[in-house]
């Protein structure tokens, strides 16, 4: 009896060995301007060649602008990393989706887009938020830059087992409650390490109904829970979505594939070392209020308190979290002021997060207070949102609408919060500084933020008053 | 890599749980292309000010604790993203050890590739460590890989548990690719019958 995860370490190990780690093989690496580069050098150093550049795939996401990109960027080093990852493609021969490419964009909104990710594969990317593409059943995860290198000169990576942890969702979400909302809920009750050194496997009735793009937002954030990886068991969703892509199996090749996917189940009776029950009825819109996404409430709910504290490490955490966060202990979440919205990133810039947020954003104006924008995760879903009218509603609403990029996920762009700053965001990081120096981060799905763009303040979701 | 030696030296501590690679090495420090000169940049924005002048309030600026070779921190320290700029930053600015209850995967894997070792102590030892830092002047502490012990002027205060294969790799300096590149046949072999 095995569990999913336990069928992709089998099907792929090159070699073990007791007392030393198994060498795994990779069937997909993707890569991008930041963590590549000391890699392509550490290749070069050593006189080594990159092995299977037909398995590894590229685009530029996290430095670049969002408008005027064609332009010159402002930022010279910047420019360099990007240029250095042209040549570096170039000279390695990895094909490379640049920035006048319709299939650019964050790299784990790229990946799945173009079909690369299958289920059952391994994938590893120098970003830790690969756990993305766990939603196909694909043991994916993030690496370092030197595993990057082990990558490109072997194609394979040493690795230690991971432990097995079951999340169960069970039950109907109710209405305003999304993807979003389960995985804060999950973090919420495992806490930011509660799955370190393991791999998640989220299953269910409420995961079984969750569209593609609903079920890579919760294995996006599988990291954020300290895990190596989230995995969910692919089936006629996934096969469904996979089909068609650019790079899909076609013909008797993708009957063969999907045969073969249709395996990739946990059985019945499997150990797992850690199971957690969730019940999806029991779920609220969930607003982070610290500096660590494990720090949420649900949207009716208040600041915690300091008798919310587990232990004095954790009071002394609290505290440090108000004076950052310039939050009030019980202070209501739907009292808290926000001067930005920011929807984007591989958490919730796909095509079904864009429009969820603009059916609330129809016929609304964003507050007078508020500066907004919404980042596409790729060109391609940027056009298809064009062509169905939802850019017009964010534009008409006072949005900006930018191209593909990280943007203000991470602000190594000029998409930044100055300092004070606070912001509705459908990342998935609230750390300090991460959307700029002394801005202040409160993590929401894509209505969320919608909605609290429109009326300057978090609200509850569950009652808006659509116009449609 | 440069061979991991028995480490003796200077202990800060920087108490709190969960601090990110955000924290160790903003991200605007990460367009740079090379892998050397982030120590300037380990914890920017708590170290420093807008201007550069260092903050007067942050330890690692607390002349107690200058030239430390080692750091105690909370749990799940390095959690976040998979940014080897931060060991890299640590080892550049004078670490060699950070010891803390838990680390999180990435960094924890990311430290040891680069010489940086990280030890798991119970979180009740780690709160022992951070006390004596701060009474006891000049607190250091000696980090043998090869025993795995953790001395202090007393005496051994601790044992710490480390993978047999990345404690060999440490104390020799290898090469990670140097390794999987000996089995190059069975990850050719595997290529033609997984059809890959
Ligand atoms: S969108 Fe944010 S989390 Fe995702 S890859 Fe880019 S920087 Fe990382």
């Amino acid at each position: 009896m095995k569990t999913l995860y336990d069928k992709i370490w089998d099907r792929h190990l090159v070699h073990a060995e007791v007392g030393k780690p198994s060498l795994l093989y990779i069937d997909l690496h993707l890569i991008h301007e930041v963590t590549s580069p000391q890699a392509f050098e550490g290749l070069r150093l050593a006189g080594r060649k990159l092995r299977r550049p037909d398995l590894t795939f590229g685009t530029i996401d996290h430095a670049i602008p969002t408008v005027n990109r064609n332009l010159p960027f402002k930022d010279p080093i910047a420019a360099q990393q990007v240029a250095t990852l042209r040549e570096n493609c170039r000279e390695f021969g990895v094909k490379l989706y640049d920035l006048d490419r319709i299939e650019q964009g964050i790299i784990h909104v790229f990946g799945p887009e173009q079909g690369l990710t299958h289920p059952g594969m391994t994938i590893v990317c120098g970003d830790s938020h690969t756990s993305t593409h766990g939603a196909f059943g694909a043991l994916a995860f993030g690496i370092g830059t030197s595993e990057v290198e082990h990558v490109f000169a072997t194609q394979c990576l040493q690795q230690d087992r991971a432990k097995n942890f079951r999340i169960n969702v069970e039950g109907e979400l109710p209405f305003g409650v999304t993807s979003k909302d389960i995985i804060l809920g999950i973090i919420n009750e495992i806490g930011a390490n509660g799955g370190v050194g393991h791999v998640i496997e989220y299953a269910g009735s409420t995961i079984r109904d969750l569209s593609m793009e609903g079920r890579m937002t919760v294995c996006n954030m599988s990291i954020e829970g300290g895990a190596k990886a989230g995995l969910i068991a692919p089936d006629d969703t996934t096969f469904e979505y996979v089909s068609g892509k650019p790079f899909a199996p076609k013909g008797e090749d993708w009957e063969r594939a999907v045969a073969n996917w249709k395996t990739l189940t946990t059985d019945d009776g499997s150990h797992f070392d850690k199971i957690v029950d969730i019940d999806a009825a029991a779920l609220e819109p969930f607003v982070t209020w610290g500096t660590s996404p494990d720090m949420s409430v649900k949207v009716s709910d208040n600041v915690p308190d300091l008798s919310h504290a587990r232990d004095e490490n954790e009071v002394r955490s609290f505290e440090r979290m108000y004076q950052y966060m310039g939050l009030e202990p019980s202070q209501p979440i739907d009292k808290i002021n926000i001067d930005r919205a920011f929807i984007g990133s591989c958490t919730n810039s796909r095509i079904e997060d864009l429009r969820d947020a603009a059916k609330v954003v129809k016929g609304y104006n964003i507050s007078n207070r508020v500066n907004a924008m919404v980042v596409p995760g790729s060109m391609q879903i940027k056009r298809q949102a064009e062509e169905e009218g939802l850019a017009r509603i964010f534009i008409d609403a006072g949005f900006e609408w930018r191209d593909a990029g990280c943007s203000m996920c991470l602000a190594m762009n000029e998409d930044i919060l100055q300092p004070g700053e606070r912001c509705a965001s459908t990342s998935n990081r609230n750390f300090e500084g991460r959307q700029g120096r002394g801005g202040r981060t409160h993590l929401v799905s894509p209505i969320m933020a919608a909605a609290a763009a429109i009326t300057g303040h978090f609200v509850d979701v569950r009652n808006w008053k659509f116009k449609d | 890599m440069d061979k991991f030696e028995t480490i003796k030296g200077l202990v800060a501590p920087l108490f709190q749980a969960n601090i990110d690679t955000d924290q160790i090495i903003p991200k605007q420090f990460l367009t740079r292309i090379e892998r050397t000169g982030y120590g300037a940049f380990l914890f920017n924005d708590w170290r420093l000010n807008s201007d550069g002048s260092p903050k007067p309030n942050f330890v690692l600026n607390d002349q107690r604790y200058a030239g430390a070779s080692i750091l105690v921190a909370g749990a799940n320290f390095g959690c976040g993203s998979s940014r080897e700029h931060a060991p890299w930053s640590l080892l550049d600015y004078g670490f060699r050890v950070v010891i803390a209850p838990s680390f999180g995967d990435i960094f924890f894997n990311n430290s040891l590739k680069n010489g940086l070792l990280p030890v798991r102590l119970d979180e009740k030892i780690v709160n022992r460590l951070v006390e004596d830092t701060q009474t006891i002047d000049g607190y250091s502490l000696t980090i043998d890989l090869e025993n795995k012990t953790v001395a202090d002027a007393s005496g051994v205060i601790a044992t710490f548990e480390i993978d047999e294969f990345r404690r060999y790799c440490l104390l020799n300096g290898l090469d990670d690719i140097g390794l999987t590149l000996q089995h190059e046949e069975k990850i050719t072999a595997f290529e033609s019958k997984a059809g890959r």
